[in-house]
């Protein structure tokens, strides 16, 4: 008898978006400064979603190009900033003078912001943290609030659940059943997965699931909450995935320049995003010389042993 | 003593450096800061762990990260957490003995406002926000400020609170229950500054050489107060200008 085939949820980004964003949802596309699938960003511009709300600790170029296309009603972040380079001209655009339309702001710390996605994932009713008190954040923010501590020390900041919608999250590899693994940053990857209602993960490599057991610590998402899996080398890019390619910085620079304006942004998007069917177009027009100069040298850690009892 | 002509940037990272003299922990911002940790690595604190809050500690970068959270951070370091991990374990927990800020304004009992330039609803400036300033300002034991001394930094009231330091000075910081100690020094291009006082308002505790005290009142916001005694600060060794400029920072980045 055969067993049952298990799922198989090996998708193309077109239609992992076309399945899971719909206008109006909230979205999270994670990842601290690296890991981030700008392949998922560009197929939602591409599909020209609107109205979202965009999640995401730091909105990065990513975001920045979301907003210039007109995706964006609203933002929730804790920290906007070009990383390590400045601004993030295409949504100061949009703050300061509503191009290419207004975006609402929702703001957290860093702390707040994991916390919201830890309480979304464990489906706790709020989470405490000693941040805020003091600062202006809290009458920024109406969604932090300061409770008093049940056990008696006096005043605690919480923050609500966040439970997105979707999860879009890069990492080194999966199966085709979405068990993720990824090393490096963690980020807060983990909590906005458990946290999504629908999680949409790309890898650089699809593996089979005996690569995956052969080392169960380096899981960090279950394919028990994800629903689509998306094969997309480079699909990180311009951003890094740890041993794989270094952030482009070229890149990052040059955003710095051009999305100062923008009809130079109107005119990227064009050339980049929507002039290309997919990421894979991208990185063709790119180059694989590109890459090539990205790729750090090895440095393997040593083997483990998981050691075998029966 | 060297005679070596160094710029502000050098002297700044020099100072720094120099601060972190014995420290175990470091909590690490990008830029300046990053550079001076890196020098006391090599100068004054040889046990000092680099915490990021992009979840690395006891970083050992092999390049000068282009940003909090470079792979290069990642690549030998001795451990690596989630965020959560990060700021519950490390910071809340209160492994932090010194954390490095800065921010576009400050004020003279050492709030920082890294969010906005004018009203909150309508920002004449949309700046990048808290990232985890507000958290490490709240419970790292030492905060130590690195800010380029300018008249629209150093402010007689801030536009926006997102790190709270002594909040309205005196005890007010205690009797909010803040866990970490809060501001302690603010190193700048031209002086540094100290709260050790009743007040905890920030003072003029030693000047670089060829400043004077009418230079930094020139680029404050508020009438300076001047410690008992002002020192003046040595200019950077050339040892410490040979580090910066062969190891912590070859290209040229930073200073």
């Amino acid at each position: 008898m055969n067993k049952p085939a298990k799922a198989d949820k090996l998708a193309s980004m077109r239609e992992a978006i076309a399945a899971h964003v719909v206008d109006g949802c909230s979205v999270a596309i994670e990842g601290f400064t690296g890991f981030i699938s700008f392949a998922a960003g560009h197929e939602i511009i591409r599909q020209k979603r609107r109205d979202l709300t965009l999640i995401r600790m730091t909105p990065d170029l990513i975001y920045d190009q979301m907003i210039a296309a007109g995706t964006a009603k609203k933002l929730i972040f804790s920290y906007t900033g070009n990383p390590g380079v400045g601004s993030l001209y295409c949504i100061r655009r949009a703050v300061e003078k509503a191009i290419p339309c207004p975006l609402e702001l929702e703001e957290y710390s860093h702390y707040g912001l994991v916390g919201r996605y830890a309480a979304g994932a464990t489906r706790a009713p709020f989470f405490p943290l000693r941040s805020y008190i003091g600062s202006d954040m809290l009458a920024a923010n109406p969604l932090i609030k300061l409770l008093d501590d049940p056990y008696g020390t006096g005043k605690i900041a919480v923050v609500p659940p966040l439970n997105p919608d979707v999860a879009i999250l890069h990492a080194q590899r999966a199966d085709r059943q979405g068990n993720t693994q990824l090393w490096g940053l963690l980020g807060m990857q983990k909590e906005v997965a458990f946290a999504s209602r629908h999680v949409i993960v790309a890898v650089e490599e699809l593996v089979d699931e005996s690569v995956i057991r052969a080392d169960p610590n380096r899981t960090l998402i279950p394919g028990l909450i994800v629903d689509a899996v998306v094969h997309e080398p480079y699909g990180a890019h311009p951003s890094y995935v740890q041993g794989y390619y270094d952030r482009d910085n070229e890149s990052y620079l040059a955003w710095d320049k051009l999305s100062q304006d923008h009809g130079a942004v109107t005119a990227w998007l064009d050339e980049w995003v929507y002039g290309l069917e997919d990421h894979a177009a991208y990185a063709r027009k790119l180059g694989q010389e590109r890459f090539d100069k990205l790729k750090p040298e090895p440095l393997p850690a040593a083997p483990v042993d998981y050691g075998r009892y029966r | 003593m060297s005679e070596a002509k160094y710029t502000d940037s050098e002297m700044m990272i020099a100072v720094a450096a120099r601060m972190l003299k014995g420290a175990r922990t470091v909590f690490v911002g990008v830029g300046l800061p990053n550079i001076a940790c890196n020098l006391a690595r090599f100068t004054v604190a040889p046990d000092l762990e680099l915490i990021y809050e992009s979840g690395v500690y006891g970083a050992r970068p092999e390049r000068l990260p282009l940003s909090i959270g470079d792979p290069t951070l990642v690549s030998g370091a001795t451990s690596v957490v989630s965020m959560a991990d990060l700021f519950g374990l490390y910071l809340q927990r209160g492994l932090v003995e010194i954390a490095l800020l800065g921010g576009a304004q400050i004020d003279r009992y050492g709030n920082l406002n890294s969010t906005v330039i004018g009203p909150y609803a309508k920002p004449k400036t949309r700046l990048p926000g808290s990232g985890g300033a507000c958290e490490i300002a709240t419970n790292a034991r030492r905060t130590f400020m690195i800010m380029r001394l300018k008249r629209r930094a150093f402010v007689d009231k801030l536009d926006f609170v997102t790190s709270p330091g002594h909040l309205t000075g005196g005890e007010s910081r205690t009797r909010l229950g803040l866990p970490g100690g809060g501001p302690e020094l603010v190193i700048t291009d031209k002086a540094v500054l100290d709260f050790a006082n009743g007040e905890r308002e920030m003072q003029l505790t030693a000047l670089y050489p060829g400043v004077t005290r009418e230079h930094v009142q020139a680029e404050m916001g508020w009438p300076l107060r001047v410690a008992a005694t002002v020192q003046e600060t040595s200019a950077p060794t050339s040892e410490e200008l040979r580090l910066i400029r062969d190891e912590v920072d070859p290209h040229a980045m930073y200073h």
